[in-house]
């Protein structure tokens, strides 16, 4: 029940810290627009009404993915800047407890991406917002939120380890987004890339939400999204662990 | 004095801790820092317990090592009964750390905000939290500010909150590591009186500072740090008695060479010469024997520097901090051959 309670409470103060950030402030309001634009205009508005909210659903999954990929992939770092890394480690928690609400807290920021995606497109472009199942578009949605967060820590706990981070996060962003059928259909891609398509939590994620919204068999995926967070979530748990012992070895949990 | 091992909330013994840094990637080189060289180290429960020590001397590693954020290379220590390398949780519920500056608290949330996360992730019973909670802010005088954003804060507020964070879950024993540096006068007074009333109702504190008015006020006892060990250890009046038989002389001069002090340190009496810099003036301490009036020398010494005023007095906490911190700098320095440093 502790557990649950702090889960709760970190996700809400992170993603309440993270999204009083002023860059964090424009890049939402900027990003969205841009991804908008790319939904309306690659898919045609005018000629496929339909593919253009699957094309923004799309888009705004890119928002999430951005979101959690630089957001969880600088968590530690961005906690030992902050001087507060030291004080996370110093509860008397699991190491995986500490962190997993700060990176569910990123896939809840970025959600905020998705949704003014969406909106920016029926504001801007006149993009119908026909949402077939809006009841499963609401659990599927917080099922990758929780996915992508557990993903999220995995990234966390690996990125760590590595002296350059930041430049790996940018070569991440593109191939997870096409990867998981964000940017343009998997239907596209040769066959070679379906296994690691299918072995990402980001794809099944928007899977489900494109479902959700388009009507069509939203759980299967939505399961599958979630397993393959959690199987995250262990890998990245043991890494955390892990991680705690070297830093304390290394002394690397404060700048100083 | 013997302590049996239940009155301790700290025993350190041979506490080493070195740092490793590489050089370079393809042919990497690695430098190995020793910044604890074996310290031990006996506190009682409910004592206030100062470490004093220069910058760089060992006070924050030892501290980190004592509340399990870094592993010892060699030696052992307990804290609140619990080995700090294998009982890392059990340490965990029973310590506050809280340190000095602004980082350690996230600034776009408020003070309230800080400290329900905090309570949450310091395992705060849920139906306690709020007390808890409202207790703290009034203990800190941050009652009816919690709900503004850090960012705002002062340095004096942000230090009374982290204070506030270091004593949500009732610590046993309290680290504070220079928890009034860049607080103002008024602020570090209201931050020592808040640390005296925690060690009299029964928090172990180990307080480290630079500070020697604030640790003579507070602390029983007082260990001074220098080198990676622990040089000395006493009540502030046992610390003094280092410069029994001293007194000192300080003298402002503008624009004194260090080829000037170093004829000053060669005067026969002389015991040690330590030098401040003020801006455009210095102002210079010297130690000398007892019966001596050391200030023609001094002033011969000086021969062609404008001199200020000169005052004579008795040693002070201070002056026997310098002493024993000058005496290992000279020591160090003998070891590898460099010639003696004295800090300004």
């Amino acid at each position: 029940m502790d557990t649950i309670r702090l889960l709760g409470t970190g996700v809400l103060l992170h993603a309440k810290q993270m999204s009083r950030s002023p860059l964090e402030i424009v890049i939402s309001l900027v990003d969205p627009l841009v991804y908008a634009t790319l939904a309306v205009y690659l898919f045609r508005a005018g000629d496929e009404p339909h593919a253009v909210i699957e094309a923004a659903i799309g888009a705004g999954m890119m928002a999430v993915w951005v979101s959690v990929l630089f957001g969880s992939g600088g968590a530690i770092q961005k906690q030992r800047f902050q001087g507060t890394l030291e004080l996370l480690m110093l509860a008397p928690r699991r190491p995986v407890v500490c962190f997993l609400p700060i990176t569910i807290a990123t896939a809840v920021v970025g959600v905020y991406g998705l949704l003014a995606t969406l909106l920016w497109g029926v504001v801007v472009f006149g993009m119908p917002l026909d949402i077939a199942d809006p009841a499963a578009f609401v659990i599927a949605v917080v099922g990758v939120v929780a996915s992508l967060g557990m993903m999220g820590l995995l990234l966390a706990s690996l990125f760590i380890m590595l002296p350059n981070a930041n430049a790996l996060a940018n070569t991440l962003s593109y191939p997870i987004w096409m990867l998981s059928g964000m940017l343009l259909s998997l239907s596209v891609l040769p066959g070679w890339t379906t296994p690691l398509s299918n072995a990402l939590p980001t794809t099944w994620g928007a899977r489900a939400v494109r479902e959700a919204a388009e009507g069509g068999a939203v759980w299967p995926s939505l399961a599958a999204a979630v397993g393959l967070g959690l199987l995250c979530l262990a890998i990245g748990a043991v890494a955390m662990t892990r991680m705690e012992r070297r830093a304390r070895v290394a002394a690397t949990l404060s700048l100083a | 004095m013997v302590i049996a091992m239940t009155d301790l909330a700290i025993k350190a013994e041979g506490l080493r801790r070195t740092y490793r840094s590489r050089n370079g990637w393809l042919k990497p080189s690695w430098r190995h820092t020793e910044a604890v060289r074996g310290i031990s180290l006996e506190i009682e429960r409910g004592e206030l317990f100062g470490l004093l020590g220069p910058n760089g001397a060992g006070k924050t590693t030892t501290i980190k090592m004592l509340t399990t954020l870094l592993l010892p290379t060699s030696g052992s220590a307990r804290v609140a009964g619990f080995d700090v390398v294998q009982d890392t949780r059990e340490v965990r519920k029973r310590v506050g750390y809280v340190f000095g500056g602004d980082r350690g608290l996230y600034d776009r949330l408020s003070g309230l905000d800080n400290l329900r996360y905090f309570a949450e992730l310091y395992a705060v019973p849920a139906r306690e939290q709020r007390t808890r909670i409202a207790e703290l802010l009034e203990l800190v005088g941050l009652t009816g500010r919690e709900r503004e954003k850090v960012e705002g804060y002062s340095r004096g507020m942000r230090q009374r909150l982290h204070l506030a964070r270091g004593l949500l879950h009732r610590p046993e024993v309290l680290f504070l590591d220079e928890p009034s540096i860049g607080v103002d006068p008024v602020g570090a007074r209201e931050l020592r009186r808040t640390v005296a009333d925690l060690a009299s109702s029964g928090t172990t504190v180990l307080l480290t500072t630079h500070y020697m008015a604030e640790a003579e006020e507070l602390c029983g006892r007082i260990a001074v740090i220098a080198d990676g060990a622990i040089q000395q250890i006493g009540t502030a009046e046992e610390l003094k008695h280092r410069t029994d038989g001293r007194r000192v002389l300080t003298a402002e001069v503008f624009g004194a060479s260090e080829a000037d002090l170093d004829r000053i340190r060669l005067l026969p009496s002389v015991h040690g010469v330590t030098v401040e810099d003020r801006g455009l003036s210095q102002i210079v301490t010297v130690q000398s024997a007892v019966g001596t009036d050391i200030e023609p020398q001094v002033r011969e010494a000086l021969t062609g520097i404008r001199v200020g005023r000169i005052d004579k007095r008795e040693p002070s906490l201070e002056d026997a901090y310098i002493a024993i911190v000058t005496g290992v700098d000279r020591d160090a320095d003998e070891r590898t051959g460099g010639t003696a440093g004295v800090p300004g």
